[in-house]
């Protein structure tokens, strides 16, 4: 069944872009992130331009995330004055991620600004994620005991100053990296049409050694606010979000995310993130095969304005 | 009688054909409004018509060929050029082609260059090589050669997507005064008034030409949506945004497990 996407302005297939939410949702389900690493490019890839899809893809994390942050809250699993602090510096970040977004679509560089950050970002990811889930697979091979979190070890981060106590996470951090690790996230969010979860929970338990226990939580309800607001940033300065698109991969997603959950639980902690790591990867390698790779077209066209 | 035959004059006049005007045309188009739904998946429009003796007195000249050019709303595109920089693949050169129909159809009864002299076609912008597409160089507007790279690439990529397109067999006659032309309209065709010219050879000159017009719009939710986007664009990410947390706690509803 096609449908006609108004914002987008070409007709899809319903049932392969409810198959496409169906199946992040399931992996975003699956490793507790928001999946638009995957969702934007999968878009891209079905003919979508890569703006549109940046933009569309920022309300699909908003719903996945606002799901995840429910329950988490139920849990009481949120630490809502860190996730307060970190939206301080996450919503400037976005404001200045939708603005350079705006001013690279002008200057015809959007879509290799989004080819790079991707590039770049996944594969760093990547390097610490399999270096850590190797590393954590050998040592519970040979009998030891697989721990992230060395209470007591101290890092030069924690010499900064404007130091602040968040009760429920039970850390004591410098306002300082905070700041900056919510800025960044606003940031790339915004560029490259992910909520960041796959970034910020690293982030926030190597740099602040933040427990798991509130670490997912925290970092859904700030997904939920940046994404929230990039949607409606990107909507009112670049007109890009398409609605019925974001409606259908929205069903998709929150369905697929309840399987995927299902499925996440059963699995082993550092098996996930090594699978994790390698579907990263991967599309990692896609971007930069598209960068390094002579293009099929060296043309492309891009509408200005009409009249 | 002296106001017929001024008529009559201004008639042939229009027609640009001189005094020896012989024929008229007159077609009908199967409809005159596009709509674009949320199912629309393209669409094919037929233009009928027929050859009539002008005055009736006078006789046909057949063969005739027939040429029918239909472009779409203007706009302004920018086509830009991949260039290897440092390894990777980057726009580096571009150039603007200014209002220039979005969508370009020239439908005739065999290939236009055995229609007509090269110059003919030129002046009477006939064929995809021959339509006036003017580009921005520099400070100044203008046309370039129709083997200009930018060009040919502009009308390839504007062909691969359907847009433009060039037909030796979308028009036919089905008697030798009467033919049918096809206009396709794929499914990302832009949306606003298009202007449908038909133009009637025999042995290389222009002897009569006519004019259409259609409009394609879009309708009900669709014309909804894109205007909410464009108009009320801080209102409209609002809702999108709303509608992001309601299904994300309606899915949570649902899906609860205690």
């Amino acid at each position: 069944m096609q449908i006609y996407l108004p914002i987008a302005d070409l007709p899809v297939n319903v049932f392969l872009i409810l198959g496409m939410g169906l199946a992040v949702g399931y992996i975003s389900g699956m490793f507790g992130i928001g999946g638009g690493f995957l969702m934007t490019p999968l878009l891209i890839f079905v003919g979508i331009s890569p703006a549109v899809a940046v933009a569309t893809v920022s309300s699909h994390i908003a719903a996945s995330s606002f799901t995840g942050a429910l329950s988490y809250w139920r849990k009481r699993a949120v630490d809502i004055a860190l996730a307060l602090m970190l939206l301080s510096s996450g919503i400037l970040g976005t404001a200045t991620g939708v603005w350079l977004f705006t001013e690279l679509r002008a200057l015809d560089q959007l879509d290799l600004m989004i080819g790079i950050s991707y590039v770049t970002l996944l594969t760093v990811v990547v390097a610490l994620m399999i270096y850590e889930s190797v590393r954590a697979i050998l040592r519970t091979r040979h009998g030891m005991p697989a721990t992230l979190r060395r209470p007591g070890s101290h890092t030069w981060l924690h010499g900064l100053p404007f130091k602040l106590r968040f009760k429920r996470s039970k850390i004591y951090v410098s306002a300082i990296p905070v700041w900056a690790i919510g800025f960044v996230i606003g940031f790339v969010g915004a560029i490259m049409g992910i909520g960041g979860g796959f970034l910020l929970v690293p982030m926030l338990i190597y740099f602040l050694r933040v427990p798991t226990a509130t670490v997912i939580g925290t970092s859904m309800v700030l997904t939920l606010v940046t994404m929230a607001s990039a949607t409606l940033m990107h909507a009112a300065t670049n007109h890009l979000v398409d609605a019925v698109l974001a409606l259908i991969l929205m069903v998709g997603g929150v369905i697929g995310a309840q399987f995927g959950a299902r499925t996440g639980q059963k699995m082993r902690g550092e098996r996930l993130r090594l699978l994790l790591g390698l579907l990263v990867f991967a599309v990692g390698c896609r971007f930069a095969y598209e960068l390094v790779v002579k293009p099929d077209d060296l043309f492309s066209l891009r509408y200005v304005e009409s009249g | 009688m002296r106001r017929i035959a001024i008529t009559l004059a201004f008639i042939a006049l229009l027609c640009g054909a001189g005094p020896a005007v012989a024929e008229r045309l007159v077609v009908s188009l199967s409809n005159h409004r596009v709509a674009v739904t949320s199912s629309f998946v393209g669409e094919e429009l037929v233009l009928f018509g027929t050859i009539e003796p002008d005055p009736v007195t006078r006789p046909l000249r057949p063969p005739y060929d027939l040429v029918v050019t239909v472009t779409g709303p203007r706009q302004t595109l920018r086509t830009r050029r991949k260039e290897r920089v440092l390894g990777i693949w980057v726009n580096v050169d571009s150039r603007e082609f200014l209002r220039v129909p979005s969508y370009l159809a020239i439908l005739s009864n065999r290939p236009v260059n055995t229609i007509a002299n090269p110059d003919t076609l030129r002046r009477l912008q006939i064929g995809l090589d021959n339509f006036l597409l003017p580009q921005r160089i520099g400070t100044d507007f203008a046309d370039t050669v129709s083997d200009d790279p930018f060009r040919r690439a502009f009308v390839r990529l504007q062909t691969q997507q359907g847009l433009y397109r060039e037909s030796a067999t979308a028009v036919t006659f089905l008697t030798p005064t009467v033919f049918r032309a096809a206009i396709p309209m794929p499914a990302a065709v832009p949306t606003g008034s298009y202007g449908i010219e038909v133009e009637l050879f025999t042995g290389g000159n222009l002897v009569a030409r006519t004019n259409s017009a259609l409009d394609v719009i879009k309708t009900g939710f669709e014309q909804y949506v894109a205007d909410a986007a464009r108009d009320y664009g801080l209102l409209y990410g609002a809702v999108t945004a709303l509608m992001a947390l309601l299904i994300g706690w309606f899915a949570s509803v649902i899906f609860a497990r205690d």
